[in-house]
């Protein structure tokens, strides 16, 4: 088991290498840099820079040497110096802009994951094994309006339904005296009254998707040989329901683990646009836009670093959980 | 004597979509104490429902009806299994306990992710309330008691790391290890290749020998059923259509569909070209019973106007046997 971890640490390391290059790759594809998106911002606000100027940031930068120059600056300053290199937009250096958002992303995330299994998972198993219910009617129909109601529209809707009716403003993770504070107390238990609305919003498309798999599986389950053979060497229901079939139709929760962080990341940048929230998404998109490309390579390789050990966690969980996948 | 356990009237239908599928439909036999019952039918007439109709398990959308399962270990007074709250303590005390199932399909019949004697040891805690020790020391004995070899190191097994002759064997170990009376056997060799079958077949025997244990044998090879029966029940569309020794069956069978049954065994002495007698027709469509004898169309000896309009009831005869059929005993 020792050798299979070191083994999937070390193939770590050249996977996360082949997405920094393809990364940085994407992020060059559009055509023109940061000093062009720069140009064409100031020529709508009827500025203009001196082609001197240009010049010498284009130097400054690097622009002008080919790709893979670039990158190989970019990649060994930061597996050599941790240097991440600076934001054009920000004029500040990479890392300092993501640490911050990226720490919130993994609260959000975290939370987002333990709201959706707490509530996906005896969702899920009432609905298999009452299956055809009311309950599991009711189940049903929540789930597949939470699947289809869009994230942003989701939070639209509780961000009116909060300010209306609660009196509280639910935009961003923390109240405006908290924003820039340091950490402490107060400002844990501020965050804890905004990030509800977030775990809500991000977590109901996820829940209902869970409910679902679970459902399914269990019933896969139920009708199997093993469950009937328990039941009939007297096991109380309860008892053999949760020690076996269940069980085994776990493995769909493990395994989502290694894939909340990229979607939350891709698919929930709308979410934290409309909800303002300074997780790493907006940012991300935002660094697109302007062609802020050692910003955007950063957060891109720290997200599927961050990906390739969630995949790594839940390969361990799996087979920690499951004898079949562990003696293969 | 008394029997162990009698099965009386019997009626679990199945309330599907489609209709009503009548599975077991007055089904009545007794199971004596030390014997073995063979249940054979083809596939459809009710065999494995009445195994789980006597354990009170009938799958879901299927519900007992009408009948009592009058279980009566070593003279007690009855008790109708199917009086009990199918999921309440009396029911499950029996289960696995007094009566013991083992199912068709011995690949699919143990949890693919617990170890052998976490379910063994699992079971005898329940029913004999032995410590953990105590309980692993007998579930290794009753692995050996089935022919398993290296029993202490095969609890730590997983199913998956098993032959299915092996796991067979385990179930085995499995039903027996709490010292069962009536062991519930639902086509337990119908999975395994036929010298497996062989094996699995004298460990039965042997079980039985040693244990005094009565088995229900559901089948539907009869060169397994001559192997191992002391008597027979052969039932068609949900119903008994009849029982008695074996030898009878097998020699002096009463009911067309039991000799039909019969003539369509495969022998090595027979000739070659002759091709090998079928029973003519198919079984009928559970949403389309015929009218009268529900053999009647099959059958070779069906009088018109008499087995499509009347059904037939169990008779007695001769040497405790019983037989559905106008026609029973006549000339053969």
């Amino acid at each position: 088991m020792l050798t299979y971890i070191l083994r999937r640490i070390l193939f770590m390391v050249p996977v996360t290498l082949a997405i920094s290059l393809v990364a940085f790759i994407i992020i060059q594809l559009p055509p023109g840099d940061f000093i062009t998106a720069l140009t064409a911002q100031m020529a709508e606000n009827n500025e203009t820079l001196d082609p001197e100027t240009l010049a010498a940031l284009r130097d400054r930068y690097g622009f002008d040497q080919p790709m893979i120059v670039q990158y190989w600056k970019w990649i060994t300053g930061i597996v050599f110096r941790g240097d991440f290199g600076q934001s054009f937009e920000w004029s500040r250096p990479v890392a300092d802009l993501i640490w911050d958002r990226l720490g919130l992303t993994l609260i959000v995330s975290f939370a987002t994951l333990v709201f959706v299994w707490v509530l996906a998972f005896p969702i899920g198993i009432y609905s298999a094994v009452r299956q055809y219910s009311w309950g599991d009617y009711i189940a049903t129909f929540f789930g597949f309006i939470g699947l289809a109601v869009p994230n942003f529209l989701l939070a639209l809707v509780l961000m009116y339904l909060s300010s209306r009716y609660l009196g509280a403003s639910v935009g961003g993770l923390f109240s405006a005296e908290y924003v820039n504070a340091d950490w402490s107390w107060g400002r844990v238990v501020d965050l804890l009254n905004h990030l509800w609305v977030p775990v809500i919003v991000l977590g109901t498309g996820g829940t209902a998707a869970l409910i679902r798999i679970m459902r399914a599986n269990l019933l896969d389950e139920l009708k199997k040989p093993y469950v009937e053979l328990a039941r009939a060497r007297g096991l109380s229901e309860t008892r053999l329901l949760l020690k076996y079939p269940v069980r085994v139709a776990l493995n769909p929760f493990i395994s989502t683990l290694g894939w909340i962080l990229p979607t939350l990341v891709s698919g929930a940048v709308v979410t934290a646009i409309v909800l303002s929230l300074p997780t790493s998404g907006p940012l991300l998109l935002n660094a697109l836009f302007a062609q802020d490309m050692y910003l955007a390579g950063g957060f891109i390789l720290l997200l599927s670093i961050l990906t390739l050990i969630g995949t790594l966690v839940s390969d361990l969980l799996l087979a920690w959980l499951d004898p079949r996948i562990r003696y293969e | 004597m008394a029997p162990l356990i009698e099965v009386a009237d019997l009626r679990t239908h199945f309330f599907t979509d489609e209709g009503v599928v009548k599975a077991v439909d007055g089904v009545a036999f007794t199971i004596p104490a030390g014997k073995t019952v063979c249940v054979v039918g083809e596939s459809g007439s009710g065999k494995s429902i009445t195994g789980r109709s006597i354990l009170n398990m009938v799958p879901y959308p299927g519900r007992v009806l009408d009948g009592a399962i009058r279980w009566q270990p070593d003279g007690a007074p009855p008790v109708d299994l199917l009086a009990l709250d199918p999921k309440g303590r009396e029911i499950r005390a029996i289960r696995g306990k007094d009566i013991a199932l083992i199912s068709q399909e011995p690949m699919a019949a143990l949890s693919p992710v617990h170890t052998i004697g976490n379910q063994m040891i699992e079971t005898i805690r329940l029913h004999l309330g032995l410590t953990k020790a105590d309980a692993r020391a007998r579930a290794a004995e009753m692995l050996a008691k089935v022919g398993i070899p290296r029993p202490k190191d095969r609890l730590d097994s997983y199913a998956f790391e098993l032959s299915g002759g092996m796991r067979q064997r385990v179930c085995i170990a499995l039903a027996v290890a709490c010292g069962p009376k009536l062991l519930i056997a639902d086509e337990p060799t119908t999975a395994l290749d036929v010298t497996t079958q062989a094996n699995i077949l004298d460990l039965f025997r042997e079980l039985r020998d040693a244990l005094g244990v009565s088995i229900l044998f559901i089948t539907h090879d009869l060169g397994v059923v001559a192997e191992i029966a002391d008597e027979v029940v052969v039932m068609y569309l949900g119903q008994v259509v009849e029982q008695g020794r074996v030898d009878d069956i097998f020699h002096r069978p009463l009911h067309p569909y039991t000799r039909a049954l019969l003539g369509s065994v495969p022998r090595l002495t027979r000739h070659r070209p002759e091709r090998l007698p079928t029973i003519s027709g198919m079984v009928p469509s559970p949403f389309e019973r015929p009218s009268g004898c529900l053999f009647h169309p099959r059958c070779d000896r069906f009088e018109q106007g008499l087995c499509d309009r009347s059904a037939p009831e169990l008779d007695r005869y001769a040497n405790d046997r019983v037989a559905r059929c106008f026609k029973a005993g006549a000339g053969s």
